[in-house]
């Protein structure tokens, strides 16, 4: 009796769970409401095979419980009930394939009238690349990597000169135009998922891969990494707005192209130890996580840093000097700056020397102190 | 013919013990060696539970998580090591290193494995494999933290904890298990081929092993996939080649600059080659056994044994060409999609028919609700809900949105997860009283089942719907880095996560209750005698309870029918064991 008691209370909970809870897709805000529907069917399809067992169950666990007086009847097969079953289970199944199969299509193939815009994903933070105005975009290798290319822009190619570079956590898009987005990663998978937008696909290092999608509602939604990427995966989000047409022009106007960007790379003197210092940072990847420009991603950004006021997390604040900064490195956690998650690992002894170390001290000190950048201007 | 009926084992010679360590430790009995696995997948899985306390406190209290030291390499390294451990060195171990061990030759009427040498060494090797694996929480740097799927190029590279010691320790000691299971399963097929007693023809046998049978065929078959990958990753690790490494730019690994032309996808084409078998490498036993344990407190035949039997063949052999499905947004060429969805959901027919077999077997009944028949009905409802979500996520459009959420986690842990150890709670309240000769304490038992049955409905059925809202799997935290509340993790969801946090503690030291009823009934439990469920299966009918070396008197059992005769009409009894000779 508790058994069918169990089974017809976990029957009808679920479904009324189905209908009161709260937790359900969020408003689509692309083309792919087809995925909705077939979510939908087979939501419904299966829903309706787990009343019809479960409740089958629930009822038999009841009438045919064990009485002393009775028997159960002898019956191994009976095929004509296996096969009805097997074959309305089939039509069923199909019932789900066929509308998957068919939007399937739709999302493999990419509408002629569709724009491109790229997707660079890496530890852990994002960036995009539009193809500015001669519509292509400028080869790329992992090879040309470094702090002032940070998309490894091929130097020799000329169709990268106008390529519109958003280093950063945020991109634009307009909206009723579809477009195709190209998907890069510079060390490990990744996978560009915007919750709204229902479409994802990873990226991978080595290849580009691909899928589309037509916004079609403004607003601002969040970029979420979904396939795990290293310790720091759940801080790798970004910031996803749909525009109208026009404030996505001017917002990509504003943007830098790789011309621009070369052109403000300003070479600026340092001495013996803080070049020695700028290597260290770079091979170290000191950059993956801490910015120049004063973007903020996965750390604090060094624009400005030295002597700084920071804010930290037990609520006290801190001025960055040379014990702070040492001690930043050497144990991240203990005065960490509010706002950022624990991730960064303790550099020791054996990962960074006290030499290095100094000369990363000698280096944040000519690069970020005000004093100095106002010196020079 | 004559030379046929003679059967393979009626005269073994047996190695019997001298001493202590022979007898329990370097034994070749199958039946001590069931036990060594089983405990020693029981204790790993301990282990297991203690890491799944510690992810669902971060998850669903992040900030006293993280107060009381729960890092994300903590955290990472947990629903790695976690994974991990569930299915390869408990659900796998358990179902075949166990049951396949115990059942395999006490059902076929056989003395014991045909290479009883070999049988001991997989063992230990196993217990090797486990040593290793948990070696990683003692090196530098701890286990690794990539996923139990160790996905590279991340497993190898700086950005993931563990990758000083914790992952060579991990592809190491996954090598190692699968040159144990390699020399069990060996085993269990020859002896299934070869060593039944006179009358056990195939369509004889009962389905706890089929299902071992085909599980066992599917791991020899499967495992190597995965044997390569972690030597070629090892390779990758150790000396730098290429395999699975494209040229990287990473900003936390200066050695990955050493790397250039591999390919991240073809690990996960050789892991879901071999990942996706594993599905059902751990379901089909649970499949065979849970069939075993209605039809036999039901008291009533299993309906449909040949649409079984073929069911789980035809699942083992589809269950090879569905593994992309896995992989649907990992980039590979979306024309796969196509073929994959319509393997995959395919594979949802054999699937369906079994379960509609188990409910009609309850179907004018008599059914017995003891405690190993309680285990067998929520693993059917159970499974009826991660078979379902399954076509979902087979379907590869239906797929793209729920992919990489709770959806899945809650879809895997429902089907292979909670399913395969529902049935082992089954098989071993069940089995309990053969082994030791004493029945397990049954009111301890039926509150395991309640607080287990119960609970983990409630932790994962609403979790499918975090995975609509589209809140994110494998997060260490959903709200720090948003700054707040955010579409696919609104407030609700974090209250409900704590929720399921919370019956994720309690189910969780429910579980200790049972060992205590394993221990303690050991000992002080009522005594079973030869049959106590009135089944019909041979490990029923050994001259002794528990069974001695060598299983049988001088001869072994002649089998004259299959394995359900239930409720025969005519008959005196309600069951009629497979060694009573037909009446003439």
């Amino acid at each position: 009796m508790a058994v069918a008691i169990f089974l017809l209370v976990l029957v009808v909970g679920s479904v009324v769970f189905t209908f009161v809870s709260p937790w359900w897709f969020t408003d689509i805000a692309s083309n792919w409401g087809t995925i909705d529907t077939t979510v939908l069917i087979t939501f419904w399809v299966c829903g309706v095979v787990f009343v019809a067992v479960g409740l089958f169950m629930a009822y038999s666990t009841w009438k045919f419980r064990h009485q002393e007086d009775s028997r159960a009847e002898y019956e191994p097969e009976n095929s004509r009930l296996e096969w009805a079953l097997t074959i309305v289970t089939t039509i069923g199944v199909a019932l789900m394939l066929a509308p998957g199969l068919i939007v399937w299509e739709d999302y493999v193939n990419v509408p002629d009238d569709a724009q491109e815009f790229e997707v660079l994903a890496k530890q852990w933070t994002w960036a995009f690349r539009f193809p500015g105005e001669d519509g292509k975009f400028g080869t790329v290798h992992v090879r040309n990597i470094n702090v002032d290319n940070p998309f490894g822009m091929n130097p020799d190619d000329p169709n990268g000169a106008d390529d519109v570079l958003i280093n950063r956590n945020e991109v634009h898009l307009p909206i009723n135009q579809p477009f195709k987005a190209l998907l890069r990663s510079n060390d490990v998978l990744h996978d560009f998922w915007v919750p709204e937008i229902r479409a994802k696909m990873d990226a991978v290092p080595g290849m580009i891969t691909y899928f589309w999608f037509e916004p079609t509602k403004v607003g601002k939604y969040d970029i979420l990494c979904a396939e795990l990427c290293g310790r720091g995966h759940y801080t790798m989000r970004g910031e996803f707005f749909i525009d109208t047409q026009e404030d996505f022009d001017s917002w990509l106007a504003a943007q830098p192209t790789w011309e621009q960007m070369q052109a403000g790379i300003s070479p600026k003197v340092y001495s013996a130890l803080a070049r020695r210092g700028r290597e260290v940072a770079d091979t170290q990847g000191c950059f993956a996580c801490h910015s120049l420009d004063g973007s903020q991603v996965v750390g604090p950004t060094w624009q400005g840093l030295w002597g700084s006021e920071r804010q930290l997390t037990d609520g006290s604040s801190v001025t960055v000097d040379e014990p702070y900064i040492i001690e930043s490195i050497r144990e991240p956690a203990v005065q960490l700056v509010e706002g950022f998650a624990p991730v960064m690992i303790p550099y020791g002894a054996d990962l960074i020397s006290d030499d290095d170390v100094e000369a990363l001290v000698a280096y944040l000190r000519e690069e970020t102190s005000p004093e100095e950048e106002a010196a020079e201007e | 013919m004559a030379q046929a009926e003679i059967p393979y084992q009626e005269s073994m010679e047996l190695h019997h013990p001298h001493s202590w360590v022979t007898k329990y430790w370097y034994s070749q009995d199958h039946k001590v060696i069931a036990i060594q696995y089983g405990i020693t997948a029981m204790a790993v899985g301990l282990v297991a539970l203690v890491l799944s306390w510690i992810m669902r406190m971060q998850i669903g209290f992040p900030e006293t998580g993280a107060a009381w030291g729960i890092t994300p390499d903590i955290y990472y390294q947990s629903i790695t090591m976690h994974g991990m451990i569930m299915v390869i060195y408990l659900l796998t171990a358990f179902l075949l290193g166990s049951f396949g061990n115990y059942l395999i030759p006490l059902m076929l009427g056989a003395r014991d494995m045909v290479f009883p040498f070999v049988n001991m060494i997989s063992y230990h090797v196993y217990l090797l494999s486990v040593i290793v694996l948990l070696l990683g929480y003692v090196l530098p740097g701890g286990p690794t933290g990539a996923g139990w799927t160790l996905y590279p190029p991340q497993a190898i590279l700086s950005g993931t904890p563990g990758v000083d010691w914790g992952i060579i320790t991990m592809l190491g000691s996954l090598a190692i298990f699968i040159v144990a299971f390699t020399m069990g399963g060996l085993n269990y097929v020859t002896t299934i081929l070869q060593a039944r007693t006179r009358g056990m023809t195939l369509m004889r046998m009962p389905l706890s092993v089929w299902g071992i049978f085909a599980a066992t065929v599917l791991g020899l078959l499967a495992f190597p996939a995965l044997f390569v990958s972690a030597v070629m990753m090892l390779l990758d690790k150790l000396i730098h080649t290429s395999f699975f490494m494209p040229a990287i730019a990473s900003a936390f690994d200066a050695a990955a600059t050493q790397y250039d032309g591999g390919s991240p996808l073809l690990f996960q084409h050789l892991f879901w080659f071999f990942g996706h078998p594993e599905v059902y490498i751990v379901a089909l036993p649970a499949f065979g056994v849970v069939s075993d344990l209605l039809s036999v407190h039901a008291r009533k035949n299993i309906f449909g044994y040949r649409m079984m039997v073929w069911a789980i063949v035809a699942i083992g052999v589809l269950s090879f060409i569905v593994w992309a499905h896995h992989m649907y947004v990992a980039g590979m060429h979306p024309y796969f999609g196509f073929f994959f969805a319509t393997t995959t959901l395919i594979i949802a027919v054999p699937t369906a028919i079994k379960v509609y077999n188990w409910t009609i077997t309850l179907w004018r009944a008599n059914i017995k609700f003891t405690v190993p028949m309680l285990f067998a009905i929520s693993f059917v409802i159970t499974f009826v809900v991660g078979g379902l979500t399954g076509l979902f996520l087979g379907n590869v459009i239906v797929d793209v949105p729920l992919s990489d959420t709770y959806f899945v986690v809650a879809h895997f842990h429902m089907v292979m997860g909670v399913s395969p150890i529902l049935v082992i709670f089954g098989g071993i309240y069940h089995w309990y009283p053969k082994i030791t000769g004493r029945m397990l304490n049954d009111t301890i038992g039926k509150w395991h089942f309640w607080v287990t049955a119960i609970g983990t409905y409630l932790i994962y059925f609403p979790m499918h719907y975090l995975g609509f809202v589209g809140t994110p799997r494998r997060y260490y935290d959903n709200v720090l880095a948003s700054g707040g509340e955010s579409a696919f993790y609104p407030e609700s969801a974090a209250l409900l996560n704590a929720g399921i946090s919370i019956t994720a503690f309690v189910v969780g030291a429910f579980q200790f209750l049972f060992i205590y009823n394993l221990v303690v009934s050991y000992w002080r439990g009522r005594e079973a005698g030869p049959n106590p469920w009135g089944a019909t299966s041979l490990e029923w009918r050994t001259p002794q309870t528990p069974p001695i070396h060598g299983n049988w008197g001088d001869q072994l059992p002649t089998v004259h029918r299959w394995a359900y005769d239930f409720s025969v009409p005519g008959e005196k009894e309600d069951f009629i064991p497979q060694d009573v000779p037909r009446q003439a």
